[in-house]
């Protein structure tokens, strides 16, 4: 193939014509400033702050809201525990059928939750729509059929429902990660108190339209807006009987200091610095769409994303000219353009993480790599980069930067994967790419990592158990097992 | 009270009571004691002690989890069968009334109820998950690593095997503190473990203060949970706040409770996305 001929560098620079191709928006409708949702309805708040959303492709701003205080966050967990009574003892069938509403009002407004997703978010709309909607859809209907079954959930136990739940969710995949915590918190006849991370509360917001467009009764759900001090008071209000958050490790062991003592129970998924093995009998072009998948989905805004390549020393030359090659035909742009593979960083302040540890990562003598890649003018971008000669002490290889920054290292035998695999403090996820069964098994069963990923990364499912080994936090959501952080056992 | 006894004329050999760690009888290495009951010196462990301990057992984590299922049970159902051969000597600890009879046959039949468990939990509690793709989807409980047990002081026997017995039937190596008050039934079980055919390193025991060794064992780092049933609502706040630098469990199970759940509070529940195709 006359292809292969080429240097990889200049098969890189080479540039694919594509004319635009953006996602409609106009069917979508963002108020100019939001309340909050509390008792059923958009209230006003009593906080007099609010906040600009803005669109980080653009910089331009979606929306003002609310950052809620005090009173607003005691309002909001008031109407949930009034609520309480009520949802826990509707008939469970009943409770069923308003979360399969909410499934099924999710997947007819599927495509206005994916455009305000992006806009709000910065990811790229096929994701979006094909990735983040269907998936939270899909965890109501899961979680839905839970709800007039948990007495066959857990064997020789009654279930009951904690009370109010208060979550916190963060910016990554805010939908579906408001889904993760909202769906088996009301299948198991809770209700919540939830606030959306500070730069993508939208589509939180239009979620609360969705529970008064399915009659949800009021105060079952309920949202709040703000930045972390909000989020501080939610999970601290002492009629919250139940926290689940979702976001870094740093935040996670604050929120568990400051619920010692409570007695409230408590579930965090935190961070991640997954390895991501790759064997030389591995399959190399599916191994390299399975990297590309780890690390450059949603611009490596993933808790498990697979930021650490560990490639067998023997193939570790021709798998990277690979990987290389198929960076330099990334598309990064335009979120709302239905041809964009990398969107916009979340926020100013995460391209400022990403920025430094990078640059850390130059300091430290790794090999930097980024494909010719032209940035956008305004919003907030980084180039798909990946580093070689990194060792396991520099911090890009022990961090999590949550941004599209892949490190690679190599090894020889499984033994030396499974220890660098290990060797960190997280333990969220791992990936093997062999093609030998038996491999893949014996390799799982060392990983300390909640979930394994065979030839295959970042794939998710509402029946499957998702979450942490050690500092990656505790519980888990999907499945039967993401019942139990919801009910009391007696 | 044992040890003590001086009858018939006879000058009775003591027993010199140690901590148990990485399978061996050792004083602490700080030499220090403190006296209990009068004129029994009971070794006042220290952080080094700790440490040790807590080495000792990460180093027995790989090797017992690796153990089969079945293995594990019958190393169990050996340690049942080892403290029911020594029950005078317990019920002698324990002060010889019905109730320390009942407290022996208590612990023995932990030991044996959860012997029996180890190769049935994954199928009562692990599942296989029917995902949206050509992938065969299982979910496992894994042991967590090092526990720590924080024995409960009464009852001073049965209240620490039924603590220890799940998570060692989970594949975990732990670090467990004996009662303050009453430390002579936890140190002599440390002897029905060392003849149970457990791998050193296993269990651990350590007696001394708990005040002194609480924060150490709450806050060390490769610590991955602490049992605290067997503390009060103050030490678990501390503990709670400690425990959040690793983010370690901190299992707080009703102090009798038997259950597989119990079991699984000590473990992680691992996801595998096999793939599958032709």
């Amino acid at each position: 193939m006359a292809i292969a001929k080429r240097a990889p560098t200049d098969l890189a620079k080479q540039t694919f014509e594509y004319a635009p191709a953006p996602e409609a928006i106009d069917h979508v409708k963002i108020e100019p400033r939001y309340g909050l949702f509390i008792g059923g309805k958009m209230v006003a708040p009593h906080s007099k702050k609010h906040f600009p959303t803005i669109n980080p492709a653009t910089e331009q701003k979606l929306s003002d809201v609310v950052e809620a205080d005090e009173v607003d966050v005691d309002h909001a967990v008031k109407a949930a525990d009034k609520a309480f009574e009520g949802w826990s003892r509707l008939t469970p069938s009943r409770r069923a059928r308003y979360i399969f509403r909410l499934s099924r009002i999710i997947q007819e407004r599927a495509r206005e939750l994916a455009v305000v997703e992006t806009m709000d978010g910065g990811k790229p709309i096929k994701e979006s729509r094909d990735v983040d909607i269907p998936l939270a859809a899909a965890h109501f209907f899961y979680y839905a059929g839970w709800a007039d079954k948990l007495e066959w959930a857990f064997a020789n136990r009654k279930p009951r429902p904690l009370g109010v739940a208060g979550q916190v969710i963060p910016w990554n995949f805010p939908l579906l990660m408001l889904a993760w915590k909202i769906a088996p918190a009301l299948a198991a006849g809770n209700t919540v108190v939830l606030k959306p991370a500070e730069t993508t509360p939208l589509s939180a917001l239009l979620f609360a339209d969705i529970c008064m467009q399915a009659e949800l009764p009021p105060g079952v759900v309920n949202i709040v807006t703000g930045g972390g001090k909000t989020g501080s008071l939610v999970v601290t209000h002492p009629a919250v009987k139940k926290v689940a958050f979702t976001g870094s490790t740093e935040v996670g062991k604050l929120i568990a200091r400051s619920l010692a003592g409570t007695g409230k129970r408590l579930t965090l998924e935190l961070g991640g610095k997954a390895a991501n093995i790759v064997f030389d009998d591995a399959p190399l072009d599916a191994a390299v769409e399975g990297i590309v998948n780890g690390i450059y989905f949603n611009q490596g805004h993933v808790c498990c994303a697979g930021s650490r390549l560990l490639v067998q020393e023997s193939i570790a030359e021709p798998l990277l000219e690979k990987l290389k090659l198929r960076l330099g035909t990334l598309r990064l742009g335009d979120p709302l353009d239905k041809n964009t593979d990398i969107g916009a960083i979340n926020s100013k302040a995460q391209l400022e993480k990403i920025e430094e540890l990078v640059e850390s990562g130059v300091e430290e003598g790794a090999q930097i790599y980024q494909p010719e890649c032209k940035l956008p003018e305004r919003g907030f971008w980084f180039p798909p980069t990946l580093f070689t000669n990194v060792s396991q002490s520099y911090r890009i290889a022990r961090e999590e930067i949550f941004g599209p920054v892949l490190s690679v290292l190599t090894f020889r035998t499984p033994a030396e994967a499974v220890e660098k695999a290990n060797n960190t403090p997280y333990g969220l996820s791992a990936g093997v790419w062999t093609d030998k069964g038996s491999r893949i098994l014996w390799m799982a069963e060392r990983m300390r990592a909640g979930v394994v990923w065979a030839n295959t990364f970042n794939r998710f499912d509402p029946t499957s158990p998702f979450g942490g080994y050690k500092e990656s936090g505790f519980g888990r959501e999907g499945g039967r097992h993401g019942l139990m952080p919801y009910l009391e056992l007696v | 009270m044992p040890g003590a006894k001086n009858g018939n004329g006879r000058v009775e050999v003591r027993k010199t009571y140690k901590l148990f760690i990485n399978g061996e009888f050792v004083r602490s290495e700080s030499g220090r004691a403190y006296r209990f009951d009068g004129n029994i010196n009971i070794p006042r462990g220290s952080r080094k002690d700790l440490r040790d301990a807590v080495r000792a057992a990460r180093g027995a984590v790989s090797g017992w989890s690796a153990r089969t299922a079945m293995n594990r049970g019958q190393i169990l159902y050996r340690a049942a069968e080892m403290l029911d051969g020594r029950r005078a000597q317990f019920v002698e600890l324990l002060g010889s009334a019905r109730a320390a009879h009942k407290e022996v046959d208590d612990a023995v039949e932990a030991l044996v109820w959860y012997a029996g468990w180890t190769d049935k939990l994954a199928q009562v509690i692990g599942a296989t998950n029917p995902v949206s793709g050509p992938y065969f989807n299982f979910t496992i409980p894994e042991p967590t690593g090092v526990v720590g047990i924080i024995a409960p002081e009464e009852p001073a026997l049965v209240g620490l095997v039924r603590r220890m017995a799940p998570a060692l039937c989970g594949g975990n190596a732990l670090v467990v503190l004996a009662p303050e008050q009453t430390p002579l039934p936890a140190l002599t079980l440390a002897e029905v473990l060392a003849t149970s055919d457990l791998p050193a390193g296993v269990v651990n025991v350590l007696s001394g203060f708990r005040k002194e060794l609480l924060p150490w064992l709450a806050s060390h780092m490769d610590v991955n949970a602490v049992d605290v049933a067997g503390c009060t609502p103050d030490e678990v706040t501390e503990i709670e706040k400690a425990a959040a630098d690793n983010v370690k469990r901190v299992v707080k199970h009703a102090a009798g409770e038997m259950s597989p759940y119990l079991i699984t509070a000590f473990m992680e529940m691992k996801t595998v996305w096999h793939p599958v195709g032709v």
